[in-house]
């Protein structure tokens, strides 16, 4: 049995996965809250971004489910337990992680990417691009790697195709079930993008994401499919390690952000006066301060802390874990000044609107007017606000990172991998498969997200409701 | 004189939409001859300013001229290419907005966005554009022109504004100015000025206008011709004269019915039924059939032709002789809701009066904050020292120019403002002093229907979720709250099915039917109706002043009807109080204060509504300037820099009141 290991942002992940599972739940027993929903599910759009969006979710999940290794029994001993950390996503990848080349590879690449003197047998000495240990390694013939790629990627699709396929198979025969049709009437509508639900376009991006799955995979696990970094690490892993940190970051941050922002911003905006002055100067104060000398200051003092109480971290992963939530808090106690500058303006603008007046005229109590009238009005702009700034605070760890006070640089996360890139396109020739990598991922990420956004902010506004 | 200048045959304009094709002007043809006021009228959504715009080729993006001829002294707007266009454009027609408030740039001085035009169609060196703009301004009476050059849009009133957007469109000296109601932002008072300004400059340069507005009284004011338009189309054209004495079409017979006047009072108004329909809608036959009470089958199955008749026409199956009559009116059978209305009529004088609710010395003052530290420096003395009584079941109306402070004395009785000094004695409570919880629970007594039906409902509640939330407050009828807004919704003449749509699904006349609605629902003896009607079309404000009067009948409610419009007060109120500057300067029996007015405001404000009879004689009063600010009233008699009576004494202390009757209350030193 592996020892699990709980680490701070694992409880606050599943925290956040059980509130918004429940809250989901509840909304459905909402009629008006149905109805957006319903929308949602309409929008073909929103639904591709879901679907990748799910991708990613999958992937940030397994990676947090963490635990130790058990070493190899020895009789008489104690159990000992293997120092390193690991998450299911490790588990599942698993070459990956452990096929570590001396240094930098190209994609897809079976040789090295720079020269090296090799000594042969005789003793001669001569520049070659010498061998991969794990990339290609399976290849005699190094003319053959190309024809091996195709072979490996089509052998891959026309397999993927087929679980494709069956899987459709089986969400059809489930759709008919619920909808208590015959499945082939099911197969029509979907085909024909007839249901209610944008069924089709879900299918065709979760298939499409599926194929290509497959076709990758056994090219993941021949060569290294992103090339490798400067210590040799497979850079698809890095990639698909730092999804987790990338999203905790946004999704955490955002969490200790909105709080601060809708409550200040809305009671500003609402209250006005005294409330408002206080505010205002509160959040004028704080952006006068530059946010880096804070969060660096904030930083340095956990590292103190850490550094006094270190029996308390005793892996390297819990003191980078520890650092990440603190990253976030610090990002999320910093950030809201945007939003809420945003919210008390809109706010003051909605106080003065008639219906908010005649709900003070019906006797209304503040709370509820500002629950019922004053934030179902500003939504959306929570909704753009905290997805765009999203995309900025996965950014601004790479910022940060560069500064040396972003995450733990033991950390992997698309920021130390554009941290690094710095470097690397200085190189000659230049390395730009990490940067790319992290881009791309990073890409997919918030564009998914901003699409999804842009859905859900549809669905919750009233006069673009089709009937 | 009987040249023809402008020429619109057969115009066509539609606009694409991704389902529907919308044909906002379908088939219009008019000419304007040179030196001619020609008043394009019509209710919203008829598609008048689109045809403004047509002429102009101003077009939003999504529509276009899908057919038609637009002739400008001889040349095809419609054929010219945009550059050529450009050439037509605020040179040889101008054009002037609704919203003086918007249409000029607030970061160039006005001086300079009239010079503007200037250099651009004349070439003009900078020192001649500055001496014509400076005779431009002087032209549209804009005192002190020397100074005002060099004032930016926001030092300037609305009414002033409105003469530099004039002065801009002249500023081309074009030979048709079209004007998109350019005085329906305005004050009366500042309404009658403008109009006469436009008068005035309209004869001495020969201009043709093309003025487009929806009310009956500027047409009376100021046309040569009228062209009646309703759903895309003109239904009538006709001389000024003839259309008011005799109109032909039954929509404009309807108009005129519709206006609350005087002589209704006691009588519910005619209303149209229904609204303008969809322009998206296929039609076949009359649009207006389903409106109308005289249609009978050929309306609802042929088209009608439209009959011309020296310069004048018409487009109604009444008038074509080739269309036989011996047909009985379909109308019947469709509910005669207003003829049922009108039987049951005679809103009795029943009520028992003893006063519900008593102002005394109510004032409202805002403090103006400056410096560092948020000092008080003034105060802004939008309510000063107002004092009446409204009986159960009766109306009082307040009236008086945009900023007399008439809405802010509305919200501090409902205490929505906060009221500086004063009482507020309602059913014997003074709710000036209540407070929390008290004053919550109280609130159920008095409600409020606002102006704007747009910003008066919460666009993300659904209206049955809006009609819930007063009843959920008060407690009343839990568990059964979905029977009594059935109840509701029927009351204010809704389906029951509206209770699960949004806001946004209704017009603007169920809308503020909505409103009524909500202030209903809790049971109210005492509403402030602050302009509830003044932002909708004549045929709706019908609409709503019936059902405002019926309800009165029915609950026994009282009202404090807030309006600038006059003529709505001589249908609807029992009492006037005249409001200037945060002051009441004239109180009394509405027969009595509009009879025989005593205060030269309420004379003014009185001749200054535009009078659609154009038998009746009357002498109109002018009033210069405008209201000014209440941060610095003038001194004495608030008045007296406007008033035509103006004595020494004025200027030095404010008037008491004098006594003309009982009930006749003044404040003037004439009396």
């Amino acid at each position: 049995m592996p020892k699990p290991v709980l680490l701070w942002t694992d409880v606050l992940i599943y925290c956040l996965l059980v509130s918004s599972v429940l809250a989901l739940f509840s909304a459905l027993k909402k009629e008006h809250l149905r109805l957006p929903l319903r929308q949602v599910t309409g929008c073909p759009t929103a639904m591709a971004a879901l679907v990748v969006l799910f991708f990613y979710l999958l992937v940030g999940l397994s990676d947090s489910f963490h635990f130790r290794l058990k070493l190899d029994e020895r009789p008489g001993q104690q159990i000992q337990y293997a120092p390193e950390v690991l998450s299911l996503l490790d588990i599942f990848v698993g070459p990956l992680r452990t096929r570590v080349e001396t240094t930098y590879s190209a994609p897809l690449a079976i040789e090295a990417y720079t020269k090296e003197t090799v000594e042969d047998k005789t003793g001669r000495r001569s520049r070659v691009y010498p061998r991969l240990l794990y990339g290609g390694s399976h290849l005699k013939d190094p003319n053959l790697r190309l024809s091996d790629i195709y072979g490996k990627a089509v052998k891959g699709s026309a397999f993927g195709l087929v679980v494709v396929t069956f899987l459709a198979t089986i969400g059809v025969f489930l759709l008919s079930r619920v909808h208590k049709t015959v499945w082939r009437i099911t197969a029509g509508r979907v085909l024909r993008g007839q249901c209610h639900a944008a069924w089709r376009t879900t299918f065709i991006t979760a298939g499409v994401l599926i194929i290509i799955f497959f076709a990758l995979a056994p090219l993941a696990t021949h060569y290294h499919l992103l090339g490798t970094d400067k210590v040799g690490q497979d850079v698809l892993y890095l990639s698909l390690k730092a999804v987790r940190t990338g999203l905790v970051i946004a999704t955490l941050t955002t969490l200790i952000m909105l709080p601060f922002a809708v409550l200040l911003g809305i009671s500003a905006g609402y209250f006005k006066g005294r409330i408002d002055d206080l505010i205002q100067y509160l959040y004028t104060t704080l952006s006068a301060v530059p946010g880096v000398l804070l969060i660096a200051a904030a930083v340095l003092m956990l590292q103190i802390y850490m550094d006094i109480h270190a029996d308390d971290f005793s892996s390297i992963a819990q003191r980078a874990d520890i650092r990440l939530f603190f990253l976030c808090v610090i990002l999320g106690s910093t950030g809201w000044i945007g939003l809420c500058r945003l919210l008390r303006g809109e706010t003051l603008k909605i106080t003065e609107l008639e219906y908010v007046q005649a709900a003070r005229a019906l006797g209304v109590s503040q709370w509820k007017i500002i629950t019922r009238h004053v934030l179902p009005n500003v939504t959306h702009i929570i909704l753009i606000s905290a997805v765009l700034d999203c995309s900025g605070l996965v950014l601004s760890e790479a910022v940060l990172s560069y500064v040396g006070v972003g995450v733990d640089p033991s950390m992997i996360s698309w920021g130390n991998m554009i941290n690094s890139a710095r470097l690397e396109m200085a190189h000659e020739p230049i390395i730009w498969w990490s940067l790319l990598a992290a881009f791309m991922m990073m890409f997919g990420l918030v564009l998914s997200a901003n699409i999804f956004a842009d859905g859900v902010r549809d669905a919750l506004d009233p006069h673009l409701q089709r009937g | 004189m009987t040249q023809i200048l402008l020429s619109v045959r057969n115009l066509c304009t539609t606009f694409d939409g991704s389902k529907v094709v919308v044909r906002a002007v379908d088939d219009v043809s008019f000419d304007i001859r040179r030196g001619e006021i020609f008043c394009l009228l019509g209710e919203s959504g008829c598609g008048k300013s689109i045809t403004a715009l047509s002429i102009l080729r101003l077009l939003p993006s999504a529509g276009r001229i899908a057919s038609g001829t637009i002739f400008f002294d001889g040349v095809d707007l419609c054929r010219l290419s945009e550059e050529n266009m450009r050439l037509y454009r605020g040179k040889r027609i101008a054009m002037i907005f609704q919203e003086p408030m918007t249409a000029l740039n607030p970061v160039m001085t006005i001086g300079q966005q009239i010079a503007e035009v200037r250099q651009r169609h004349f070439s003009e060196r900078p020192v001649d554009s500055h001496r014509r703009t400076l005779a431009l301004l002087d032209q549209v009476g804009i005192p002190d022109p020397k100074r005002r050059y060099d004032a930016y849009p926001h030092q300037m009133s609305g009414g002033m504004k409105q003469r530099v957007m004039i002065a801009m469109a002249l500023a081309g000296e074009p030979e048709v100015l079209i004007a998109d109601e350019p005085t329906t932002a305005l004050d009366v008072t500042i309404q009658a000025q403008i109009l006469d300004l436009l008068r005035a400059i309209q004869k001495a340069r020969g201009m043709a206008v093309l003025l487009i507005t929806h009310d009956l009284g500027v047409v009376s004011e100021v046309a040569d011709r009228v062209a009646v338009m309703y759903a895309g189309q003109i239904v009538e054209l006709a001389e000024r004269q003839a259309f008011f004495q005799a109109s032909k079409h039954p929509y404009s017979k309807k108009l005129f019915d519709s206006l609350p006047h005087r002589a209704k009072r006691g009588e519910s108004l005619a209303v149209i039924r229904g609204g303008v329909p969809a322009l998206s809608s296929v039609f076949i036959g009359c649009r207006f059939a389903n409106r109308c009470d005289e249609a009978w089958e050929v309306c609802e199955t042929a088209t009608p032709r439209w009959l011309t008749q020296e310069g004048t026409g018409v487009r109604c199956h009444l008038y074509d002789a080739t269309v036989s009559k011996n047909q009985v009116p379909v109308a019947s059978t469709y509910p005669k809701k207003d003829r049922q209305e009108k039987e049951s009529g005679a809103w009795g004088e029943g009520a028992v009066a003893s006063p519900l609710l008593r102002v005394s010395d109510l004032a409202v003052h805002f403090p103006i904050h400056q410096g560092l530290f948020q000092s008080v420096v003034g105060h802004v003395k939008a309510v000063d020292g107002i004092s009446f009584e409204i009986d159960v079941g009766k109306t009082l109306a307040l009236v008086g120019e945009s900023g007399s402070g008439k809405t802010t004395a509305g919200k501090a009785i409902l205490r929505l403002i906060q009221p500086t000094r004063g009482l507020i004695h309602f059913q014997g409570v003074d709710i000036a002093k209540l407070h929390g919880k008290e004053l919550r629970a109280m609130r159920k007594s008095f409600q409020i229907v606002f102006q704007d039906p747009y910003a008066s409902l919460n666009p993300r509640m659904m209206v049955g979720e809006i009609l819930r939330e007063g009843l959920v407050v008060h407690r009343i009828d839990p568990g059964r709250e979905d029977v009594r807004i059935d109840r509701l919704l029927e009351q204010v003449g809704l389906l029951a099915d509206a209770k699960r749509r949004y806001p946004h699904e209704f017009s603007g006349g169920q809308r503020q039917r909505i409103s009524i609605a909500r202030a209903l629902s809790v049971a109210p003896r005492f509403i402030v109706c602050d302009e509830p009607t003044s932002s909708l079309d004549a045929s709706i404000q019908a609409q709503i002043l019936n059902l405002l009067k019926q309800l009165q009948v029915q609950l026994g409610l009282s009202y404090l009807f807030i309006t600038h419009n006059l003529s709505i007060v001589e249908y609807l109120a029992d009492d006037v109080a005249v409001m200037y500057l945060g002051r009441i300067v004239e109180y009394g029996k509405v027969g009595e204060v509009l009879a025989s007015p005593r205060h030269p405001y309420t004379q003014a404000l009185l001749s200054a509504v535009p009078e659609i009879d154009p038998k009746t004689q009357r002498e109109i009063i002018r009033l210069q300037g405008d209201i000014p600010s209440p941060i610095s009233p003038p001194s004495g008699c608030h008045f007296h820099p406007r008033c035509p009576h103006a004595m020494p004494i004025c200027k030095e202390t404010y008037p008491s009141p004098t006594e003309k009757g009982t009930t006749h209350r003044v404040l003037c030193h004439l009396y």
